[in-house]
């Protein structure tokens, strides 16, 4: 969040408020959850940090307002960022050493713990896709449910391979 | 309250085996009551095909009972069985299933004919459906010339045009590409609002997802169940799921 803010602000300087729409519009539905002091927060954090300065303009018929602008160790970071490789977690660690933690205790069968989970996955997707149909046909919130759709469903796959994984196994 | 759509108590099937017969379905119990959307997905092999199969009619159990819209009809003969699923039941395959020789509308109608239509109430009513399934303007193509979604919605026409109790599709979108899929889910959504009673038997997770409830099947057995688009509300889940939390 905080060099998604950043690289907005590399287009022009802007207020809180106004960031904050941007987001709101480019998350589309999840847009909706987030935390309005968020955008606020992570722009005092910034400033501090060096990133960002600030600059109170008043306004005739408004309290007062702060635009904020990047400084060039900022417009560094947006760079660094637009090129960095990093992506967010894609191996589920926890829940394969889950099973594997089931089957060597005795505690839970490993097969209903996948059972389990798939339902659970499908009960999000369904919540995505009730989701994408909401969205209107090409918005940039309909781009990123369909990622989050496409990433469960390969979970789903991962976890039909773990059901056919520890049947194979067979109990103990 | 009116009758389930679906009732099945103890259903089993065997099939031939060595060194014991196989048993595809093994002593499962399923309710499916009016406008209910259900999906039954598993590994290849977990029954899930042959428990369709038990509730259309096209095969027979060994042990159990089946019950469509309150009547009985696991004992029904075969003739019995062709009259009833004119109109009780629309079938949805993977492979379509369409008559090669007849054209999209051709096919739509016959179900209709069949069940003692006029010809002209047929027409119409077929080519009502082409076009809300938006293949209007396909309807005097032989399937051949059909793209596999083009093909699966007319599949689809047939199936629904004698207004059938429940809609049994069986992999209905295991051979069309990702853009055909989401079309045909776009068509049971549309379908399972209108009200009609659904149960697809699937292994793709998005076409399980849109459904009201979930079971999973193994080695015959339904071994969990839940009901989708219960509980959280979309907003915060969406921000859970997108890990927006502390972001």
């Amino acid at each position: 969040m905080k060099d998604a803010i950043l690289a907005l602000l590399a287009k022009e300087p802007a207020h809180g408020y106004e960031l904050r729409g941007r987001l709101a519009a480019a998350l589309g539905p999840a847009g909706g959850a987030l935390n309005p002091g968020q955008v606020y927060v992570t722009l005092s954090r910034l400033e501090r940090s060096g990133l960002v300065r600030s600059e109170t303009v008043g306004q005739a018929s408004q309290p007062d307002k702060k635009v904020y602008e990047l400084t060039s160790a900022g417009r560094d970071q947006v760079e660094t960022w637009l090129s960095d490789l990093s992506w967010s977690k894609v191996a589920p660690v926890e829940f394969h050493l889950k099973l594997v933690a089931a089957a060597l205790t005795r505690l839970a069968d490993p097969v209903s713990l996948v059972d389990a989970q798939r339902l659970e996955l499908l009960r999000q997707l369904h919540e995505l896709q009730e989701l994408a149909q909401a969205e209107p046909a090409g918005s940039e919130g309909g781009l990123l449910i369909e990622g989050a759709a496409l990433r469960l469903q390969a979970d789903i796959r991962w976890l039909e391979a773990c059901e056919q994984w520890w049947l194979d196994r067979g109990p103990g | 309250m009116s009758d389930p759509v679906i009732e099945a108590r103890g259903l089993v099937r065997r099939y031939p085996g060595e060194p014991a017969p196989v048993r595809a379905v093994d002593g499962v119990d399923l309710v499916v009551e009016p406008g209910e959307t259900v999906s039954v997905m598993g590994p290849s092999g977990c029954g899930k095909s042959t428990l369709l199969h038990l509730l259309g009619g096209l095969e027979r159990p060994d042990e159990g009972e089946i019950h469509l819209g309150g009547r009985r009809v696991d004992g029904l003969s075969e003739t019995e069985w062709a009259v009833l699923r004119r109109r009780t039941v629309g079938f949805v395959f993977q492979a379509f299933h369409l008559v090669d020789e007849l054209t999209a509308i051709e096919n739509v109608e016959l179900p209709a004919l069949l069940a003692g239509s006029s010809r002209r109430a047929a027409r119409q009513r077929a080519q009502e459906l082409l076009d809300r399934l938006e293949v209007g303007a396909r309807a005097g193509h032989l399937p051949d010339r059909l793209s596999g979604g083009e093909r699966q919605r007319v599949a689809v026409a047939r199936a629904v045009i004698n207004e059938p109790l429940v809609v049994l599709a069986d992999e209905p979108t295991g051979n069309l590409d990702s853009h055909a899929t989401g079309e045909i889910l776009g068509l049971f959504s549309d379908l399972g609002a209108a009200g009609q009673t659904l149960l697809i038997v699937t292994h793709d997770a998005r076409v399980a997802a849109t459904a009201d409830r979930l079971l999973t099947m193994r080695d015959g057995a339904i071994v969990a169940q839940t009901r989708l688009g219960e509980g959280s509300t979309p907003a915060t889940a969406l921000a859970g799921l997108l890990d927006l939390g502390g972001a």
